[in-house]
């Protein structure tokens, strides 16, 4: 941590007048209140469109706050009563942690395997990462509308390639785990060589003699990767799970433009792919308008959220210390 | 040295794999662009490009289920007000957040970095009443004000300037008779410029990426951002796909101009706030 310094100018030399000329009051309330100055607009940006709005949800999601109401009578905790008991909000969950769990656990292991080959001499370097970050900075809505031709039912090059190995075209759309793979895909295109990115980025600053002492024990690539790039990348690796856990439970542009037409807000005709977020949005505007029970779904997003985010460290917590110990 | 750094052939081969997946759904887009939209039914699949771009983005921007035209001309707008104010406040508060000393600083700095942590989702409901409210909705503000600040870019700065900008020298111009806010205009700020850069081009490509909000806010299909219009194309009832990847590709290309000329700085932009992180 760098020591944070006074910023105050060092005090005025001894002034023969007993009040401090204008220049130096100036001065004093310079120092003393323009920091204030600085972080205000800020914080008022910041109120009013950041934390009120975080807070007033809550508000909100006790109430019957149904747009073509008159009144939003205060109801208390019903609206979160009715959610726990409602199955679509239930099927949404089980989609967004579905899609959840087939997307990251291949992604980040796919990112620590291309972070591996890219922390190697490479000629060309930057052209590498350039080549595998592309996707990242691609437009999410335009993604979306190109995979979902890409896996379309008749036309689409990805049934067109499995036919090639003998697979029977996958109805992508209406099949609820082929929906799941397909999103799960785009958001692995996407976010991968990010990823690959922030684990290389830890994986340089490891010491190399590290890597030397253990190649003079005998010790294999592998080994290597396991016992010495694994461990100390974990720091890293439990901040990319809770960036994951946080992006990929909040899913909304990729399976929204999956889908197109009547019932895209809904995930397909089935809700195959609607997310949480899809839900909230289908609650809380167009068709049903109900804020208060789309402000429900958003606090319990975000309940999901947290208590997803708070299993995945205490389990790495607990794979790390297994590996740890073995060294 | 140790093999484990060697690149062999098998690194090449595999990191070309991956590059030709990364970059190949980008391409295929700008080949159906550029094809007729009988295209789409063709076996094989077609994977060179063809010679109808031109018809396509000229039917795409006559095209009034899209205004792709007000859409692209918004989210300019949008994206270019927001990158100007952000790294603007970004910087300001991160100085003061790193440099200057006042009380409650750390309680409003933890504020911050809480509500990082919080999902954009838990707003979007009390957000659009307001915006209600201001009578902003269907209109540019409702997207533009809301993100005139990010909590990011502020921890961001923070970060930055409490390494890059040198103490020693606030006081040395402090010192010579500056008052603060010279002091940031003549010294933080150049000092800030690398990483402000950084994060006026991930500003910049967020905000021209974001989907959510606007969806939820800019109703008017008359007034949408460029995203909103690939939105009404892809649910159009009839779809021509190729004037649907016309419009895809178009949206796609400001995002992939920057990346060409600025890579090399997202790329350490991301690196670095790795390792801090």
């Amino acid at each position: 941590m760098a020591v944070q310094l006074d910023a105050r100018p060092p005090v005025a030399p001894a002034h023969r007048t007993p009040r401090p000329s204008r220049v130096v009051r100036l001065s004093r309330f310079d120092t003393r209140y323009s920091p204030y100055l600085y972080i205000a607009p800020f914080f008022l940006l910041f109120g009013v469109f950041g934390i009120y709005p975080l807070i007033y949800t809550f508000w909100v999601s006790l109430h019957d706050w149904d747009l073509l109401g008159a009144e939003h009578p205060f109801i208390g905790f019903d609206n979160y009563t009715q959610l726990l008991a409602d199955p679509d909000f239930w099927h949404s969950v089980v989609n967004t942690l579905g899609i959840f769990v087939i997307s990251t656990v291949p992604q980040l292991l796919l990112a620590l395997w291309l972070a591996n080959l890219l922390n190697r001499q490479l000629r060309a370097r930057t052209t590498w990462r350039m080549a595998v970050l592309i996707p990242n900075v691609t437009s999410t809505a335009a993604v979306a509308i190109v995979f979902a031709v890409l896996f379309g039912r008749e036309f689409g090059m990805i049934n067109w390639l499995l036919d090639h190995v003998g697979i029977a075209a996958i109805d992508w759309k209406a099949n609820r785990l082929a929906a799941w793979t397909a999103i799960s895909t785009m958001v692995d295109w996407r976010w991968t060589g990010y990823n690959a990115l922030i684990f290389l980025a830890a994986m340089q600053s490891i010491p190399r003699d590290l890597y030397e002492s253990a190649s003079i024990d005998g010790a294999s690539r592998s080994r290597q990767f396991w016992s010495i790039t694994v461990p100390l990348l974990k720091p890293t690796i439990v901040f990319a799970v809770i960036i994951s856990t946080i992006g990929g439970l909040q899913l909304f542009t990729e399976p929204r433009l999956f889908n197109s037409g009547t019932n895209a807000i809904r995930g397909g005709p089935l809700r195959e792919s609607q997310t949480v977020t899809m839900y909230m949005f289908e609650n809380a505007f167009a068709p049903h308008y109900n804020f208060g029970y789309g402000s429900a779904i958003a606090w319990l997003l975000f309940a999901l959220i947290a208590v997803v985010a708070a299993i995945n460290v205490l389990l790495l917590r607990r794979l790390g210390g297994g590996v740890k110990g073995e060294n | 040295m140790s093999r484990i750094w060697s690149a062999g052939r098998l690194t090449y081969l595999a990191l070309t794999l991956t590059a030709f997946l990364s970059i190949f759904p980008i391409y295929w887009m700008f080949v159906v662009a550029s094809k007729t939209s009988d295209a789409m039914g063709q076996v094989p699949p077609p994977v060179t490009p063809g010679g109808n771009l031109g018809a396509n983005i000229a039917r795409l921007f006559e095209n009034t289920d899209a205004y792709f035209l007000t859409g692209l001309i918004n989210s300019a707008i949008v994206a270019g007000t927001v990158t100007v104010s952000v790294v603007f406040f970004s910087t300001l508060a991160g100085f003061a957040f790193a440099k200057l000393r006042f009380r409650g600083r750390n309680a409003l700095l933890l504020t911050i970095v809480a509500t990082m942590m919080v999902p954009t989702q838990l707003g979007v409901i009390p957000l659009y009443m307001l915006m209600t409210k201001l009578n902003w909705n269907d209109r540019l503000p409702a997207v533009i004000v809301p993100a005139l600040v990010t909590g990011f870019g502020v921890f961001m700065m923070r970060q930055y300037a409490g390494q890059a900008v040198s103490t020693e020298l606030i006081e040395a111009a402090r010192m010579d008779g500056c008052n603060t806010a010279r002091i940031y205009w003549n010294v933080v700020l150049p000092a800030l410029r690398p990483a402000a850069a950084v994060l006026g081009l991930l500003t910049f490509m967020t905000t021209w990426n974001d989907f959510l909000w606007p969806y939820a806010v800019l109703n008017d299909p008359e007034n949408p951002t460029v995203q909103l219009s690939l939105r009404a194309l892809s649910d159009g009832y009839y779809q021509d796909m190729s004037q649907v990847f016309t419009g895809t590709a178009i949206a796609t290309l400001p995002l992939l101009l920057v990346f060409v000329v600025f890579g090399r700085q997202i790329i350490g932009g991301i690196m670095e706030g790795a390792v801090k992180a």
